[in-house]
């Protein structure tokens, strides 16, 4: 047995289970399934430059006949979705398994979208599964249903699971890695989903979700686990463990395959036991279906539909709804503590965005901010407080180009990081050139796709294989787009910064900049901690409203204005200048 | 036997993940079902990490009850002060004094606590508590970044598992070159708890 997180086990079962072809785009919690898929030597893996782009690439090495795996956090399944709809149409050859892993809580996301509802929507089976064990054996099983039905299979986590570790029994890859793939069979009445042919194709779907609901009752992963006759309860995933240690007595159904739903196996739990509760996490997406069937139960009337149902909210409101009794509910316990300041996260020491939002949040005030994905979205939070919307991968100058349109007075700009921008940001750029937009796009470019942890993009010059890839320039993309006002800064010059920022603002029509500056953790590295000279020091306060973790309160204050003056943890700073460049009194030098 | 729960706090950068992965493998090498959580928060460095951990006979849920912390091991203090109401009485903090003061407090928007009145709070919530020297530790031992092997290694003093169990899951968890650093700020952390258990 090995101690494997929900990622790493869907890796493994990758692995094990013959996958030769895996694709993604990394998106917390779901980012660690392909690091840990590029592992395995058997696996051609990469990061695609989008989720939909990762779909195709595995929709067509599975027409080749080869199993295949694309995986992505939540709202990948959006950016996925016009492709995984056609994909239940056309049927697969090789198993197609989609790993989504959502987010309830809101741990790293925009939203809280329950991504089973895809299943139902595209009309393709979902497997949950509930630890790390059934997080590698559903892979395995997913490859096999979606061979034995024709269909791409769902297999949806959570980030409790993909972020969990518990053990996992190890297994040999069954694959035969030596074979050569044969000439692809030709198909044009399944694989071209025009009209005309696909139109046959949708009732045997819905006959095909008939045979699949009648199957979910004798599916393994489908079980009644029979205890006392006064509760049952319905649950999946993460929540089922949680419900097993909260109701150790109850009888439960608990459910491998989300969708289809196994209705016999619904109506024996309900008919054996007095009340059939329903504890499942976001949507009542089990709850609806089972009222649906004509069978009563309890569910979103005790647990909300929103936020993650952890081990203390299921315990409190089951006692509040009479479920539970209430000496079973720990105390939330009163202590005398001081006030605890929050922990927001920031822009580390040495990030080449601090002099972006420097500018905007500081200099710039008026002008309005469009914001995206990544890292660059703590420009939001204080002490900049400078993006104003923010919504989606690529959206910033979709959205900035509507500002331009509606005729708002105020100066605009986009935002968006380098990989966003491979991601979602080329199609918005053309459609600024096409209709003659003023609208401003800032790309920043720290070269890696910092957020998730580092991962590479075309701009990089290496792929996940760790192969040398050509590196797509950002600037001759730009131009080739149309765009003529170009303007490219170094992003550790705060000032210069700001100047560029100004004059592209300033230009009659589409102008973009790029702020070049990698991330610290792919750059050169640390080059050596400043100090602040506290005689010298005014405690104006310029350089705390860099948002440095590294620049602290001295104890020292200004004796006229009682100020604090500033200090440097020598451990945390890097040297990145920007507090040299913005302090006032010349007062923050190297260290000795 | 009954489920140990345990909870791991601090900033990112601070090293607090090896930790608690090291804890779940130990667990799991002493012949117990383990589970663990990670939160990881949103920033590399500088947002707040917790860790759940786990062992058992057999454990259901990888999420520690509400109040039920048996070991609070806090790199922070802030951070451990934020999760000291997770804690039952008869718990056992292990708190790392070092402070890291977050944004808000750099800005002048909020306070860092007072020590006198996290002391007290710290003494009204738990029977056992270990105020540890360990970033000071650590970079006696010649590198800041042992402080999360030292915070183990006197977590380790509390626990029923033998030190050769700890240390062999260690080795396996850090580079070759670092092994001997690592057993040291293992073996220092150990020694701190053991003169004063």
């Amino acid at each position: 047995m090995k101690l494997l997180s929900g990622n790493e086990a869907i890796a493994r079962g990758a692995y094990e289970y013959g996958v030769q072809v895996a694709t993604g785009y990394p998106g917390t919690p779901s980012s660690e399934i392909m690091e840990n898929v590029a592992r395995y030597d058997e696996i051609y893996a990469e990061w695609s430059t989008n989720e939909k782009v990762a779909m195709d690439t595995a929709i067509g090495a599975c027409y080749a006949g080869k199993r295949a795996m694309v995986a992505m956090k939540s709202v990948g399944m959006n950016v996925a979705a016009d492709s995984f709809f056609y994909a239940v149409y056309t049927g697969v050859r090789g198993g197609l398994v989609i790993v989504a892993a959502d987010d309830p809580g809101m741990f790293s996301s925009q939203n809280e979208q329950d991504n089973r509802q895809y299943g139902r929507f595209a009309k393709m089976p979902v497997l949950e599964p509930s630890d790390s064990q059934e997080s590698k054996d559903f892979v395995g099983a997913a490859l096999e249903l979606s061979e034995q039905w024709d269909t791409p299979v769902l297999l949806r986590t959570v980030m409790r699971i993909s972020h969990s570790a518990s053990p996992v029994g190890l297994g040999e890859r069954t694959a035969d890695d030596a074979a050569p793939t044969p000439p692809l069979k030709r198909d044009p009445h399944r694989l071209v989903c025009t009209c005309v042919w696909a139109k046959h194709q949708h009732p045997l779907i819905e006959e095909r979700l008939k045979k699949l609901a009648e199957f979910a009752n004798s599916y393994p992963l489908n079980r009644l686990e029979w205890g006392e006759r006064k509760l049952g309860i319905v649950a999946a995933g993460a929540v089922y463990n949680y419900a097993r240690e909260i109701f150790p007595q109850a009888s439960f159904l608990k459910l491998g395959m989300s969708y289809p739903l196994p209705p016999a196996l619904i109506r024996e739990l309900a008919e054996g036991v007095e009340q059939l509760l329903v504890i499942e996490e976001l949507d009542p997406f089990f709850e609806e279906q089972i009222k649906a069937m004509g069978i009563a139960c309890r569910g979103k009337d005790v647990f909300p539909a929103y936020g993650e149902l952890t081990p203390a909210v299921i315990e409190k409101l089951a006692a509040e709804a009479g479920l539970l009794p209430p000496e079973a509910v720990s105390e939330e316990r009163q202590l005398p503590l001081p006030e605890l300041p929050g922990r927001s996260p920031i822009f580390c020491p040495g990030c080449p965005h601090r002099s972006t939002f420097y500018a905007l949040g500081n200099k710039m005030k008026d002008v309005i901010v469009a914001g995206g994905i990544g890292c660059y979205n703590l420009g939001a939070l204080p002490p900049f407080d400078a993006t104003d919307t923010m919504g989606a991968m690529g959206a910033s100058i979709g959205v900035a180009h509507g500002f331009d349109v509606a005729g708002i007075p105020d100066r605009f700009t986009a935002v968006i990081g380098d990989s966003s921008f491979f991601h979602a940001g080329i199609p918005p750029l053309l459609n600024i050139v096409h209709n003659g937009s003023n609208a401003n796009v800032v790309i920043l470019d720290n070269q890696t796709t910092a957020m998730t942890g580092h991962q590479d993009h075309p701009g990089i010059g290496e792929n996940l294989r760790g192969e040398r890839a050509p590196k797509v320039e950002i600037e001759a993309l730009v131009r080739a787009c149309g765009v003529s006002d170009v303007h490219k800064v170094n992003a550790f010059d705060v000032k210069a910064v700001q100047q560029t920022f100004e004059k592209a603002l300033a230009f009659d029509g589409p102008s973009v900049v790029i702020v070049e500056g990698p991330c610290f953790f792919v750059g050169p590295g640390a080059s050596g901690a400043y100090e602040v000279d506290t005689d010298a020091c005014i405690a104006c306060g310029a350089c705390f409203r860099l948002g440095c973790p590294a620049i602290v309160r001295s104890d020292e204050v200004n004796a006229k204005t009682g100020k604090p003056k500033a200090k440097i943890d020598p451990v945390l700073c890097v040297g990145c200048d920007m507090c040299a460049q913005v302090c006032t009194s010349d007062a923050i030098h190297p260290l000795e | 036997m009954e489920t140990v729960n345990f909870m791991i706090t601090g900033v990112g950068g601070q090293g607090t993940i090896l930790a608690s992965d090291i804890l779940a493998a130990v667990g799991l090498a002493a012949g117990y079902d383990v589970k663990k959580s990670d939160i990881l928060g949103l920033a590399v460095r500088g947002g707040a990490v917790l860790g759940h951990i786990r062992w058992g006979e057999q454990v259901h849920s990888p999420i520690v009850p509400e109040g039920r912390v048996d070991y609070l091991l806090a790199f922070e203090i802030l951070e451990g002060l934020r999760r000291l109401d997770q804690v039952h009485v008869g718990g056992t903090v292990l708190i790392n004094q070092q402070e890291i003061h977050p944004a808000s407090v750099t800005s002048g928007l909020a306070a860092y606590p007072d020590r006198d009145a996290a002391n007290e709070a710290l003494n009204v919530a738990v029977e056992r508590v270990y105020h540890i020297p360990g970033l000071g530790m650590a970079q006696n031992l010649g590198n800041a970044r042992v402080l999360n092997v030292v915070l183990i290694g006197a977590l380790s003093g509390l626990l029923p598992v033998e030190p050769t169990v700890w240390e062999s899951v260690l080795g396996e968890r850090v580079p070759a070159r670092y092994k001997e650093l690592n057993i040291r700020a293992f073996r220092s952390g150990r020694e701190w708890i053991e003169e004063r258990r």
